[in-house]
């Protein structure tokens, strides 16, 4: 008898639609996806709706893979009702993991993100301070949108989690490996991050100097050698509080790694991990005052999932 | 009055949803079509370092995260005052045109063109990806799956990765073009100029040969007189990555040109409070409503947009492929709004031509790519998205980190024109209280001309759009249900 297919699931939330494009990614290798497991819920590419989700019984999905971070409440409410119905939930994405750039929105709230983006934006003309409503009356009848959050959160902040599979978007040789381990049901431990337990360094091929820090400079700054670890030519580069996976692409194009894979192994603060690495080889007490935006820099895609998480606004 | 709700419950679902009005008579009184979110990127840009967001900002689109990263780029070039190496505005460009080249293919071959190659009228389980293949045959769908992998392995090359490229940084590029990997773009972008000759081949057996897929292209749900944008060269023919911004009115004439740095001359937003999404329009024409005409601001983007609005294509293929579409189509300029797949094709060809004649450029390989920035100030940058204008505007500090950041972003350009859409689509097709199933797909095909990026990531989706319909009466009881 043939042995009964894995019951998938793919959901996006706050995101922008690269995770998606990372799944499809996988080219010919979708058809073994296909050949081992039946898809039943993925509103990019299938006719299932919110409803047929609901009625099904809890814990009818196998694995289901939830990408981008809590904004809104229908965010919310289905990352509830995704938990409720699958088995075991990957976070998948840095948005699911660790909030990625949109988490930075929590330096600010819904007051001051409409504040910008509905009247101070320069081309905004807005006479009579109009902003969206979650119920308004148009002349025909009432119109509804979802409620927008002060607060951005990660999908481990609103839901039990059971595995994350980070990157932005995640390596696509991760999303292979990690759908093969599900079909031969070899997953490690619940908790787990399903991404190698080494840091972007071990896999840069930069060559590392003393690295003794006595100057921060900007990456269009520097004459860059093309050989020498971005620390040794006075750059930030997030490798060594980054988990590797991705091959260290950016580094390949002689850019510094800015995070994306989220917190390597062992670490718990991206952020954190970063400025201990920094002051360990500072030279001088001043470099703290030439780090340009360190929250952005440091916590680019991991604010929302950090011990700082957000701001707090004094009204 | 009665109120029915296409909620696509799928390809858009968070992204987007219908509501559509009918009077007491049984006929479409308004239509909404409601964007209900908003991620915030205009705020949270602030205080981020200048060469940080080009890479931000290509989370906006994980489908155009190019245009985005080029957009943003330019605008630190501006912002600096920098002049970019003339080798690295080639890579710039040869990078771009790789984002053009998988972009196109996949809206026509996955998204927009199925309602054509499979038929409008082909039931909607055979509309779709699966429905092309057994149509054109198994070895071309191989065909589609290589090519579109070839523009984001050339994307991949030059931006370091295909999603989310990091590589263009102010002054210039951090990497310059290797004589292996330019042999390698070389041979994939030869093979993509073959295959976008047979999608317009294609294009041409399958809907122009069909005089009611003509018909229907021009018919009038599907027509709409407005205003179009898009950028050119100094010859006005079309430019994806550099160039002034021309506009013509809906007569086809110019009504203006600018720069970068004019925008704020040219165009306003206005805001709904039904929907998170701006609604854009021309200044000096004003905001007058969801209507068309010279009178209305309302102006349209992208493929089509950019066609009206030039003068013709700069390479040869494309522009003997341009002058047939208005020949055909009864002159400039078209406002069909289904002609926005032909236009697409056409630039896909000129993307394909404009790659060839980049990659063989004897300076490509140049090792000089970057200059160093000056002093940090303020800068716009704008590039030709797959879907349209896409305009960053950056305010930098004297760090050198945003002060202020503005984006107009394409599919926001559209969105008023795509509201009218919807509903002509629903005014041909509702009427006295009856609600055709064949409204899905007549709505469908409105929409999705626009290829709107409030569906980024259904570019590649193996189906059709899934859509709900529910119709109530003035007290809110559930008359009847439309779904598939």
């Amino acid at each position: 008898m043939e042995k009964a297919k894995l019951k998938f699931a793919l959901y996006w939330a706050a995101s922008c639609g690269g995770c998606e494009i990372a799944v499809l990614d996988i080219n010919e290798k979708i058809l073994d996806v296909v050949a081992n497991a039946d898809i039943l819920f993925w509103p990019v590419a299938m006719d299932i709706k919110y409803k047929d989700v609901e009625a099904m019984p809890d814990k009818h999905i196998d694995v289901c893979f939830f990408n981008g971070a809590i904004r809104t409440e229908e965010q919310e409410h289905m990352a509830n009702l995704l938990r409720k119905k699958a088995k075991v939930l990957v976070a998948f994405g840095s948005c699911a993991c660790d909030g990625c750039v949109i988490g930075l929105g929590n330096l600010w709230d819904k007051e001051t993100i409409f504040q910008r983006a509905y009247f101070e934006t320069p081309s905004t003309k807005n006479p009579e301070s109009l902003t969206p409503q979650t119920s308004f009356n148009v002349k025909e009848g009432e119109l509804e949108l979802p409620a927008f959050y002060d607060t951005v959160k990660t999908l481990a902040q609103t839901v039990d989690v059971d595995y994350y599979l980070s990157g932005c978007p995640p390596p696509v040789p991760l999303i292979i490996q990690a759908v093969q381990a599900i079909f031969k049901n070899e997953l490690p431990p619940k908790g787990s991050v399903i991404m190698p337990n080494k840091s972007i360094c071990d896999e840069c091929p930069r060559e590392k100097k003393d690295r003794k820090l006595s100057e921060i400079k900007r990456i269009y700054e520097i004459d860059d050698d093309t050989q020498t670890c971005f620390w040794d030519q006075s750059v930030i580069c997030m490798g060594p509080a980054t988990r590797a996976g991705c091959g260290a692409q950016c580094l390949e194009v002689n850019m510094p790694c800015t995070g994306c894979n989220g917190p390597g192994p062992l670490v718990n603060d991206q952020g954190a991990a970063i400025v201990s690495a920094l002051t360990s080889i500072a030279t001088n007490s001043d470099l703290i005052n030439q780090i340009a935006d360190p929250i952005g820099t440091f916590y680019k895609y991991s604010l929302a999932n950090s011990i700082l998480t957000r701001k707090v606004m004094k009204k | 009055m009665k109120e029915i709700v296409i909620d696509p419950v799928t390809r858009l679902e968070g992204h987007g949803k219908i509501t559509i009005f009918l009077n007491d008579n049984g006929e479409v009184e308004n239509a909404y079509f409601q964007v209900p979110e908003l991620r915030g990127f205009e705020k949270f840009c602030e205080g981020r370092r200048a060469e940080d967001l080009p890479i931000i900002t290509t989370r906006i689109c994980g489908v155009c995260p190019v245009a985005h990263h080029m957009a943003g780029a330019k605008a630190c070039d501006a912002a600096f005052n920098v002049e970019v190496p003339d080798t690295a505005k080639k890579l710039r460009e040869l990078e771009y045109v790789g984002y053009f080249i998988y972009d196109h293919i996949l809206h026509f071959y996955f998204l927009g063109g199925p309602d054509f190659i499979v038929g409008p009228d082909a039931p909607p389980a055979k509309r779709n990806i699966l429905g092309v293949i057994e149509k054109v045959g198994l070895d071309i769908a191989g065909e589609v799956i290589k090519h579109r992998a070839y523009g984001q392995r050339i994307t991949g090359i030059l931006g370091g990765r295909p999603t989310h490229p990091v590589s263009a940084i102010p002054g210039g590029m951090s990497k310059s073009l290797s004589e292996e990997n330019r042999l390698e773009i070389e041979k994939m972008v030869k093979s993509c100029v073959e295959f976008a000759k047979f999608s317009l081949k294609i294009f041409n057996d399958v809907v122009l040969e069909n005089v009611d897929y003509v018909n229907l292209i021009t018919s009038d749900p599907y027509s709409l007189e407005t205003y179009y944008m898009g950028t050119v060269d100094k010859n006005n023919k079309v430019n994806f990555y550099d160039g002034d911004v021309r506009v013509v009115n809906p007569s086809g004439n110019e009504f203006l040109k600018f720069g970068p740095s004019e925008y704020l001359d040219v165009i306003e937003e206005h805001v709904e409070p039904w929907t998170y999404v701006k609604l854009p329009y021309l200044k000096k024409v004003g905001w007058k409503g969801l209507v068309v005409g010279s009178d209305s601001g309302i102006y349209r983007v992208g493929p089509l947009g950019r066609l009206n609005a030039s003068e013709g294509m700069a390479t040869p293929l494309a522009q003997e492929e341009y002058e047939r579409m208005y020949k055909t189509l009864g002159g400039k300029p078209v406002h069909a709004t289904l002609a926005f797949h032909w236009a697409r094709l056409i630039e896909l060809m000129y993307a394909t031509e404009r790659a060839l004649e980049l990659t063989t450029d004897k300076d490509i390989t140049n090792k000089n790519v970057r200059n160093k920035p000056g002093k940090p100030g303020e800068g716009v940058g704008i590039v030709e998205a797959a879907r349209g204008t896409l305009i960053h505007h950056y305010i930098l500090d004297e760090n050198a980190l945003a002060k202020k950041v503005n984006l107009i972003v394409a599919t926001t350009h559209n969105y008023p024109s795509i509201c009218m859409s919807i509903k002509n689509a629903a005014k041909g097709l509702i009427h006295d209280n009856k609600v055709n199933d064949g409204l899905l797909n007549m709505v469908e095909m409105a929409f999705r001309a626009y290829d709107p990026c409030f569906a980024c990531a259904t570019h590649m989706a193996i189906g059709e759009m899934p859509l709900e319909i529910e119709i109530y009466d003035e007290r809110k009881r559930l008359l009847r249900r439309v779904e598939r």
